[in-house]
């Protein structure tokens, strides 16, 4: 019986279920709220998750994998993140009943008092700081910072890992090139980061939690942040083995795992497949339906969507703030609709020029 | 003749000399001149404890109540700096044994492990940096859902994801000094991603059309990842590299910011409230 459940997840694991899973599960969160930060639902989730951990520990090689010292501060991730973005969101959803009914938000009736910060704050930091300590204490006499063999240059291990808060950037990898997933992406993360606070510059919805008020912000955060960042994450750390092929969570790494390699560019779509003639010599012939679809994706979709749908937004916003939130949310909506090309029509790339290492 | 009973004497400890922390505090001219203020509970002598004391002076004297709430605020900001504090101290007493060559390194962390009894320094210090990032990005996440990196304090925000930045980094060239496999294969992982920087790096795009005549100027000795580790492969000079970046450069940019950081906090208006 047991083994069966577990034939079944490991089954049913594959990059594309595990991300569409998450996309439902945050479609289904932000669509309601109410209902799914009801203590009901939230502790039948939270407690659901907490019994799979419990589950996977008796397995050899799921309980090897989250009990190894370095994973330990990822499974912490998945409970304390899962559980402050559920504490946020109940809050944002009481405070948007609060406003539904006229009133001001919780923070409000506190926000004109003031305190003494000695001893009133000092007071919640110091005992904060000594719990705090005090795990960090007990962390680490119960487990020992581990310690591998002696460096080794000739000798790498299989899989070779980056850190586990960099492995969001090693999981793109294979979608996109090291140009792209190592330096373009992580550069527009922290530009986008950087620029959030330009484009969603309303005061108004400062200093309290509400979800409603600011829905379509929330939720790109949210989506980027747990989809894009820690479902990655979570994903290069325990699911990813061997030649960092994918492995459900009750699957042995396998060293001899075969996947097939059957990735086809688009330029090979295009002229083998679809014209069927042979590719063109030039490159940039070559790679004129890959050009075309990127023209079509960052310049066209803008300018339709700033004379149709959004043209309330870019009027608001004005032009320089309208065409930047669109090309940064283009951008990382490009990381999921890489993801399911691959996954849906084993697309390679949709510009490939190794003749300058200039692949998309 | 009645005889008066005497009682007998009870038994006393001999009287100690009583030390009182008030009396040392309020009388003594060494206590006076540790603390500028008094020892009562009121509103001016709260206000004297939080001014004239460097630590808590990077707190106003008085605060919001909805701003003062852990419910609110997660302490996460505080708690990142706090562990900072923690990773300071670790990490001053790990460099004491710790010599940061391909010689001495691996063995002065087992000459650590082994030598020291109940030792948990380099516990404290790893399972710190991984605490650190997660405080961090908890922090992040708190000032996010509750909307505060809106106006005014846009540029406070813009510090933190600077510091959010510098605090990966902190942790990615401490991971490759204990070196040991783990390490060396993880910063190799990392650092190989700069070799693909567009025009910088040697199998980026653009690079090769960075050429002087025949030469080509970005290769792989001269491109980022060169710069980054000072040689081709992560060996001893990358190991120094990381070191001196992990010990001193960035630590000295991650305290200038933090500085910046706090300050704006105040100069914004305190931590965020409704309008």
């Amino acid at each position: 019986m047991i083994e069966v459940f577990k034939e079944a997840v490991n089954q049913f694991s594959s990059p594309v279920a595990i991300f569409t899973t998450g996309i439902l599960l945050l479609a289904l969160f932000v669509a309601l709220p109410a209902l799914m930060t009801s203590p009901l639902v939230a502790g039948a989730i939270g407690l659901l998750t907490v019994a799979f951990f419990i589950f996977g520990y008796f397995d050899p090689h799921f309980g090897e994998m989250v009990a190894r010292p370095d994973n330990i501060p990822i499974v912490g991730l998945i409970f304390i993140f899962g559980f402050f973005t559920w504490y946020a969101m109940r809050k944002a959803v009481l405070n948007d009943a609060l406003i539904a009914a006229g009133k001001p938000p919780k923070e409000k009736e506190e926000s004109e008092e003031k305190v003494m910060v000695f001893p009133y704050l000092i007071y919640i930091e110091f005992v904060v700081a000594l719990l705090y300590a005090a795990g960090l204490v007990f962390w680490s006499l119960l487990i020992k910072a581990p310690l591998e063999d002696p460096a080794n240059p000739a000798l790498s291990p299989n899989p070779s890992k980056a850190p586990w808060y960099f492995l969001g950037l090693q999981e793109m990898l294979v979608y996109f090139d090291p140009w792209l997933a190592g330096v373009l992406f992580p550069t527009i993360i922290i530009v986008g980061l950087c620029a959030i606070p330009y484009i969603d510059n309303d005061p108004k919805t400062s200093g309290y939690y509400c979800f409603r008020q600011r829905r379509w912000g929330i939720t790109a955060f949210l989506g980027g942040f747990w989809l894009l960042w820690i479902l990655l994450i979570l994903m290069g750390t325990f699911l990813r083995g061997p030649n960092w092929n994918f492995f459900g969570p009750f699957e042995e790494w396998n060293l001899h795992k075969v996947v097939p390699l059957v990735n086809v560019n688009l330029s090979e779509y295009f002229y083998l497949k679809w014209l069927g003639i042979g590719l063109p010599k030039n490159w940039f012939l070559r790679e004129l339906p890959g050009f075309t679809g990127l023209a079509a994706y960052f310049w066209v979709i803008p300018t339709l969507l700033e004379k149709t749908v959004f043209k309330k937004l870019q009027e608001r916003m004005g032009t320089a703030r309208y065409h930047i939130l669109i090309l940064l949310a283009l951008l990382m909506l490009a990381l999921p609709i890489k993801m399911y090309l691959r996954w849906a029509f084993n697309l390679k790339y949709l510009v490939a020029i190794p003749e300058f290492f200039f692949n998309i | 003749m009645v005889e008066e009973k005497k009682e007998p004497k009870k038994f006393s400890l001999p009287k100690l000399p009583s030390f009182s922390f008030k009396d040392f505090r309020l009388k003594t001219q060494v206590g006076k001149s540790m603390f500028r203020h008094g020892y009562s509970d009121d509103e001016k002598d709260r206000a004297m404890t939080v001014l004239t004391n460097v630590f808590f002076h990077l707190h106003p004297v008085r605060v919001r109540k909805s701003g003062a709430r852990f419910g609110f605020t997660w302490c996460a900001g505080g708690l990142s700096f706090f562990v900072f504090l923690t990773l300071v101290v670790s990490g001053i007493l790990l460099m004491f044994y710790y010599r940061p060559t391909v010689e001495y390194a691996y063995n002065d962390i087992v000459a650590m492990r082994e030598h020291v009894p109940f030792g948990i320094m380099r516990e404290l210090h790893r399972w710190g940096a991984h605490a650190m990032i997660i405080t961090v990005w908890l922090h992040m996440f708190r000032v996010f859902m509750t909307g505060s990196y809106k106006p005014p304090r846009e540029f406070n925000w813009v510090v933190g994801v600077i510091l959010l930045v510098l605090t990966m980094l902190l942790s990615f060239t401490g991971y490759l000094l204990p070196w040991d496999q783990l390490a060396m294969w993880a910063i190799t992982v990392g650092s190989n991603m700069a070799r693909a920087t567009p025009f910088f790096g040697h199998e980026g795009p653009g690079a090769a059309l960075l050429m002087l005549g025949d030469i080509p100027l970005v290769h792989a000795g001269s491109d980022v990842r060169f710069a980054l580790l000072g040689g081709r492969f992560v060996g001893a000079a990358a190991l120094l590299r990381f070191y001196i970046l992990h010990c001193v450069a960035i630590p000295v940019a991650v305290v200038i910011l933090m500085a910046v950081h706090f300050w704006r906090i105040r100069k914004d208006g305190g931590i965020s409230a409704p309008l």
